[in-house]
């Protein structure tokens, strides 16, 4: 493997954990249900796509970066299925997704 | 590199859990839960990639298919949620 390839695998990786640690502290600090999506989504999109490129960069060509594509794939589609099923669900209980919006704006 | 990722993603994991233990709504929870399951297959995928077993893989993918099934099924069996009203209506649909 080339000297390249393992450098932008390596970036990747540490791109995608960075991306994920983010996410997980955005579901920890952020206000709202409906602003924790946001944390999940950027862990789903972002920390998942760039952790499973970086192995698929280390891995070349082959079975094992087809199966990745496949969990890659899946994980695109499920899980913003699952976050509007959560984002439904909680409108259909009564949250509200945006409290205070009659507050004057300071202009 | 390797090792690195999988101790961030074990970070995640730890930061998921806190917000499923604190969070105030069930909704709150169930987020914590879809995201801690999405962090397992990632972890699975680099522990494969680790210890040089490639069959790790089936695993990963079969825990993304489970994980998904597994939070749809969570919230229909809520009892705070109920899937037969659509938002807007009073009624549930038949």
């Amino acid at each position: 493997m080339t000297q390249a390839i393992e450098v932008l695998s390596w970036a990747c990786l540490a791109l995608g954990s960075f991306f994920a640690v983010v996410g997980g502290i955005g579901l920890l600090r952020l206000p709202d249900f409906f602003c924790r999506i946001h944390g999940g989504g950027v862990t789903d999109t972002m920390g998942a796509g760039m952790v499973l490129l970086g192995l698929m960069l280390h891995a070349g060509l082959g079975l094992v970066t087809f199966k990745l594509i496949m969990i890659l794939f899946f994980l695109l589609v499920s899980s913003p299925t699952s976050a509007h099923a959560l984002a439904r669900a909680a409108i259909a209980h009564g949250m509200d997704p945006a409290p205070g919006k009659e507050q004057p704006s300071k202009s | 590199m390797l090792a690195a990722t999988m101790v961030a993603i074990l970070l995640t994991m730890a930061l998921a859990l806190a917000r499923a233990a604190l969070g105030p709504t069930v909704f709150d929870r169930i987020l914590a839960l879809n995201m801690f399951g999405t962090k397992t297959v990632l972890l699975i995928a680099v522990i494969g990639f680790l210890t040089e077993r490639p069959d790790f893989l089936d695993l990963a993918l079969v825990y993304a298919l489970i994980n998904f099934i597994g939070v749809i099924a969570v919230l229909r069996f809520s009892r705070a949620v109920d899937f037969e009203t659509h938002p807007g209506e009073e009624e549930p649909r038949k």
